[in-house]
């Protein structure tokens, strides 16, 4: 220890990674990391949008969409060729047990077929002059085993009615398809926003901090000291702002998901507030002020050292 | 004539110009001369002769635009950018406005080229607090650029300059903002640098300074060189 230290004054030394450019004042904690806080308000309620889409595309190309009703008229009568002397309704439950592709054929109950006519009818159908037809509930592999089934049908038991959903639910997917693209590319958007906002903001902290800049590279400090304080500050704004703002947006997910709870699943609905969120949105929004920080980081440095390219 | 002036430590221009920008006027004209290691140069001449473009060409902030420049045993115009910093963290350098870093202390504007050059914290401070005692500046050092005189910050840079006791020194007016004492004590430290091998050159207007430290000395008129003990043929 030298000599001096004894008769020095105490100085408050800072670490080696201080703020040698001057950075905490040129590139301050507030606009920023609003910018960027907006900005990821913007990503959750994109990605929440995506991850919605997703869902309800896969919903409505998967179940829903392999969902058949097969409504038999006069189910007690003679069925037709083929029938082997079965009635019309078993003759169809018969077939539907055996065709290929249909995983399971359930028969409506007279009770539950009461229940779907009682906004029409009322609740007592005994009093009805015509019979009412079997309606059998049809889960299919796919969509697309309606077309032979129908005739196959209508030879046991003439009149029998195959109702598929599929078409529209295509259509359906297909919005949704068109949901989650747009959700992609507002994030891309975002992301680009973000970027751009973050080169700018290096670029104004560049003009504020030109002439420190030029000191120390002159004193030998490498492209990647300099472009290294840039981006560390900058990746601690834009984590920050990115934090703030998926912070405030989860609140308004959650309220957005209890609304529109009804046209979700069952499950959904009656599910816990949290549990209203799919998995892979809890699980997607953390990275979402991981990857602010790193627009951070890469841009930072990338304006940076673009810069300092024109210095000797 | 220096001996080995391309060698470790010292410096040879040969035929070397300086414009600024491609279509800028030449501001230095085929300069060749040569400094060994170890060596002291006055450079003289009138304000606008040149010797500040000469400062910046020897500290490697431009490079030159036509002509062999060689710095501390290295061809700076075959030099790859990412193998300049080394070279410039041993020079030293003294502006002529100081450009110190406004928003540090004088202690930290004086630790920078040690810090920049990843030494320990514990050295920096040890190192920082002896030279700051020795340029005067002790009870200062919390003191920012803006809360010091002229004189207090010309002492800064000077510590700055040296603190990392560079191969080459170059100092631009360095006894402009300092007392008759405070020049003579510089003047003390740069020769005990150069006694330890550092060459040195000080660009000056300070006649009765060059006259009480004789030494051999560079004389730039026009961006011209028009006196030197060692000029080289190139």
């Amino acid at each position: 220890m030298s000599m001096a230290e004894h008769t020095l004054p105490a100085v408050s030394l800072r670490p080696r990674q201080a703020d040698d450019l001057g950075l905490r004042r040129a590139l301050s904690d507030r606009l920023l990391p609003l910018l960027v806080a907006a900005m990821a308000f913007l990503a959750v309620l994109a990605l929440g949008g995506a991850v919605a889409a997703r869902g309800l595309a896969a919903h409505w190309r998967g179940d829903a969409a392999a969902l058949l009703t097969v409504q038999v008229p006069q189910p007690e009568g003679a069925g037709g060729a083929g029938a082997g002397g079965l009635t019309r309704a078993a003759a169809v439950e018969r077939a539907l047990a055996g065709e290929a592709g249909v995983l399971s054929a359930r028969r409506l109950t007279h009770a539950e077929i009461e229940a779907l006519l009682s906004p029409w009818l009322g609740g007592d159908t005994s009093g009805l002059a015509m019979t009412l037809p079997a309606v059998f509930e049809v889960h299919a592999a796919t969509s697309s085993v309606t077309a032979d089934l129908s005739a196959r049908l209508q030879t046991l038991a003439p009149g029998t009615l195959v109702e598929a959903n599929g078409v529209w639910f295509d259509r359906l997917g297909a919005l949704a398809g068109s949901l989650q693209a747009c959700a992609a590319l507002a994030l891309a958007l975002v992301a680009f926003v973000a970027t751009a906002v973050v080169a700018v903001a290096t670029r104004a902290g560049i003009a504020a901090r030109r002439d420190a800049i030029e000191i120390v590279h002159g004193l030998g400090a490498t492209d990647g000291m300099i472009a290294g304080r840039f981006a560390a500050r900058l990746t601690v704004l834009t984590f920050a702002g990115a934090l703030t703002g998926v912070l405030g947006a989860v609140p308004i997910l959650l309220i957005i998901a209890a609304l529109t709870a009804p046209f979700a699943s069952a499950q959904a609905a009656g599910a816990e507030i949290a549990s209203r969120l799919p998995l892979v949105l809890w699980a997607a929004l953390p990275t979402l002020p991981l990857t602010a920080g790193c627009i951070g980081w890469v841009t930072a440095q990338l304006t940076v050292r673009a810069w300092l390219a024109a210095l000797p | 004539m220096d001996g080995e002036s391309d060698a470790e430590g010292g410096l040879a221009l040969v035929g070397v110009s300086l414009r600024y920008g491609p279509a800028g006027p030449l501001v230095l004209h085929e300069l060749s001369f040569a400094v060994a290691a170890g060596g002291f140069r006055w450079l003289l001449g009138p304000s606008g002769a040149g010797k500040t473009s000469l400062l910046r060409l020897l500290t490697l902030a431009v490079r030159p635009s036509s002509g062999a420049l060689r710095v501390l045993g290295a061809a700076i115009e075959n030099t790859r950018r990412a193998d300049l910093p080394p070279l410039r963290r041993r020079i030293g350098v003294v502006f002529q406005d100081f450009r110190l870093l406004p928003h540090l202390s004088a202690f930290d504007n004086v630790a920078l080229p040690l810090r920049l050059a990843g030494r320990p914290e514990g050295q920096v401070r040890a190192d920082v607090s002896e030279m700051i005692r020795w340029v005067g500046l002790t009870r200062r050092l919390d003191a920012r650029p803006a809360e010091l005189s002229g004189g207090e910050q010309q002492r800064v840079a000077i510590a700055r300059a040296v603190i990392c006791r560079p191969a080459l020194l170059l100092a631009d007016e360095p006894t402009g903002n300092l007392d008759d004492a405070q020049a003579a004590r510089l003047m003390q430290l740069l020769g005990e640098l150069n006694r330890l091998g550092t060459t040195v050159i000080v660009a000056t207007h300070n006649e009765s300074l060059v006259r009480r430290h004789p030494a051999d000395a560079l004389v730039l008129e026009e961006g011209r060189l028009v006196e030197t003990p060692d000029h080289v043929h190139g």
